[in-house]
């Protein structure tokens, strides 16, 4: 096919020039519409930032609300001196920290176990830990919610209205698709490979942490991303399930604490939010390959 | 392992076969209680549940007595339950099909720009996707705020009235769809641009010199080639769109009067916050037959691809 282009796009010499001019408009177009849509993908997150800097008065002044005539910080240091938001944040820091470690250890032991060493049932457990990932959260936070209520006739071990309850509670979101992920990635790592540590007496262990491990570390960082961001961004569970302001996380705490009855303190919410929404932003800043990496391995990997 | 099943097997020749046997069990055996923790987490937390949720739709209200399908019988009569039912179908349908669009249509700009500045021009437009939605539900919900609206700000010389963005059912329910696509739009930009940059150069040569026009090239070559992986992120998406939760309840907590609920959110207002456990979770339960559909159709495509590699 390539041949056969190449012959007959040597006899039209004179259409390049049209050619070339066309491409410069689509190149204009393309341009035109990429700034409208930028302009669109990012106006609440900067109306966010500006609304942070501006003061109570004049967030309810009738002036224009896109210009901030009296730049201020005192909404980031009403925000962070308060003892709740900081709270918040570090109820979060500490369940996704504690998700991510969980997740990566069940999911990556898992993925070598499902893609290499084949047992029975295995391929089935593949398929099924995927369709777990279809199952949502809205389907199963209510069927959840009694059963912690019987945890606690049963074993007197009171699961609701505590932070590190959603660190049991979040890797069901996150493993089943970092373990998805793992799989494909260690599959496409060649047999010949762990064939030959084998051979060279290597363990199934040293296999896995000598080989397998480095080998596929990008798609372990795109797993750690994306059980990160999953963890970070969780609105339900915590919104179900914990209560007390010393117990809730971010995107929760927010809600609750800085909307008072129908009182919306705009300025510090939208910091709150600004905020809030940093630590996936500064990952996904620098590590934006992985964060893409990973998501489209989800569909077009297995 | 390995090292100490090799001496083993060479001084009992005859016995090789059944210690090579034990062997491959061995391996099995581990390679089980490798994925153990996966596959309690899965039993427990998640297979579990699901099937409790059936359970649970069984109860009446004081969970004291098993009613069949009486819960189901009783949402059947009720007016809000089909318009959870149409604002459910409303919402993930009309969202999946403009995220698609509007994926496709900036993954097609994004295509077309120099290659070295596209990796800016990505990253920019992802963005949506990377804020977590509760967060930037809450700056749209400040955005579309009754009286300091400035979106209704920047649209008033353009001769448009205060819009009620979120006060009126139409507009309310405009509202949600529109943030749904604000968040979704990107993750099919990224995953067209990157089923866009498979497509072969040659295709679109060959295409150009029989003479095709750009529409032409899109329609018999792009959609084509792409077939798979639109039809696979429409289906991830409209799972995802079905039970959303966060964008809903942030923006409109189902108001003005019901009239944004969807599944999800219902069953949490019905279930949790009305203290009626089983009918929270039969409202829940009418998500499964559209999963299973989505679910179906996507494992085909798996299967199917595993079986060409």
């Amino acid at each position: 096919m390539a041949n056969v282009a190449i012959a007959e796009g040597a006899t039209p010499r004179p259409n390049y020039g049209s050619m070339s001019k066309d491409r410069r408009w689509a190149l204009r177009w393309s341009y035109f519409f990429l700034v409208l849509f930028a302009i669109f993908f990012l106006m609440p997150p900067i109306y966010m930032l500006i609304t942070s800097l501006k003061t109570s008065q004049e967030i309810s002044a009738a002036g224009n609300p896109w210009w901030i005539y009296n730049p201020t910080l005192a909404n980031y240091i009403e925000l962070l001196t308060q003892n709740h938001y900081l709270t918040f944040f570090r109820n979060s820091a500490i369940v996704s920290v504690c998700v991510v470690a969980v997740t990566m250890l069940i999911s990556v032991i898992a993925a070598f176990a499902l893609a290499r060493m084949k047992f029975w049932g295995s391929a089935t457990l593949a398929t099924g830990v995927f369709l777990t990932y279809l199952i949502p959260e809205t389907l199963l936070f209510i069927p959840l919610f009694k059963m912690f209520a019987w945890v606690n006739e049963t074993f007197d071990i009171q699961l609701m209205n505590h932070w590190w309850t959603l660190i049991i509670l979040y890797p069901t979101l996150t493993v089943p698709f970092c373990t998805w992920i793992m799989i494909g990635y260690f599959a496409s790592i060649p047999k010949e490979l762990d064939e030959a540590a084998l051979i060279d007496g290597a363990t199934w262990t040293q296999t896995l942490t000598k080989i397998f491990i480095p080998v596929a570390l990008p798609g372990i960082i795109a797993a750690t991303i994306f059980a990160f961001t999953v963890s970070w961004a969780q609105f339900l569970y915590p919104l179900a399930f914990t209560t007390s302001t010393t117990e809730l996380v971010l995107p929760v705490g927010i809600i609750t604490t800085l909307i008072k009855g129908d009182v919306f303190n705009w300025g510090q919410i939208m910091t709150g939010a600004l905020l809030g929404a940093a630590p996936p932003l500064v990952i996904y800043a620098f590590l934006m390959d992985y964060y893409i990496a990973g998501l489209t391995a989800g569909a077009t990997k297995g | 392992m390995a090292d100490v099943a090799a001496p083993n097997s060479i001084a009992a020749m005859g016995d090789s076969r059944s210690s090579l046997h034990k062997l491959m069990q061995r391996k099995s055996t581990v390679a089980f209680l490798m994925a153990l923790p996966l596959i309690l987490l899965i039993l427990i937390l998640v297979a579990y549940p699901a099937g409790y949720a059936v359970y649970l739709a069984m109860l009446n209200k004081g969970m004291t007595r098993f009613v069949g399908f009486g819960n189901f019988e009783f949402l059947f009569t009720r007016d809000t339950f089909w318009l959870v039912v149409y604002q459910s179908c409303l919402f993930a349908i009309t969202a999946v099909i403009f995220k698609a669009i509007i994926g496709f249509v900036v993954a097609h700009f994004v295509h077309n720009i120099p290659s070295k500045g596209q990796r800016k021009w990505r990253g920019m437009l992802l963005v949506p996707w990377v804020i977590p939605p509760a967060m930037s539900t809450l700056a749209w919900l400040w955005l579309f705020d009754p009286s300091y609206s400035a979106i209704n700000y920047l649209l008033e010389p353009l001769g448009v009235g205060r819009i009620p963005w979120t006060g009126e059912a139409g507009w309310a329910r405009f509202s949600v769809i529109l943030v749904n696509v604000w968040i979704g739009a990107p993750f099919f930009m990224i995953m067209y641009l990157a089923a866009l940059k498979s497509v072969p150069e040659q295709l679109y040569e060959a295409a150009a010199i029989d003479g095709a026009t750009w529409w032409q090239r899109i329609w018999f070559v792009t959609l084509p080639m792409m077939r798979n992986i639109i039809a696979i992120t429409a289906l991830f998406s409209l799972i995802v769109t079905f039970a959303n939760f966060d964008i809903v309840r942030v923006l409109t907590a189902g108001g003005p009067l019901n009239s944004t609920h969807i599944f999800g959110t219902w069953a949490f207002r019905v279930g949790i916050e009305g203290g009626d456990i089983p009918l929270g979770a039969s409202v829940s339960l009418f998500m499964v037959p559209i999963l299973a559909v989505a679910a179906t159709f996507i494992l085909r495509d798996i299967t199917k691809r595993g079986s060409e590699v």
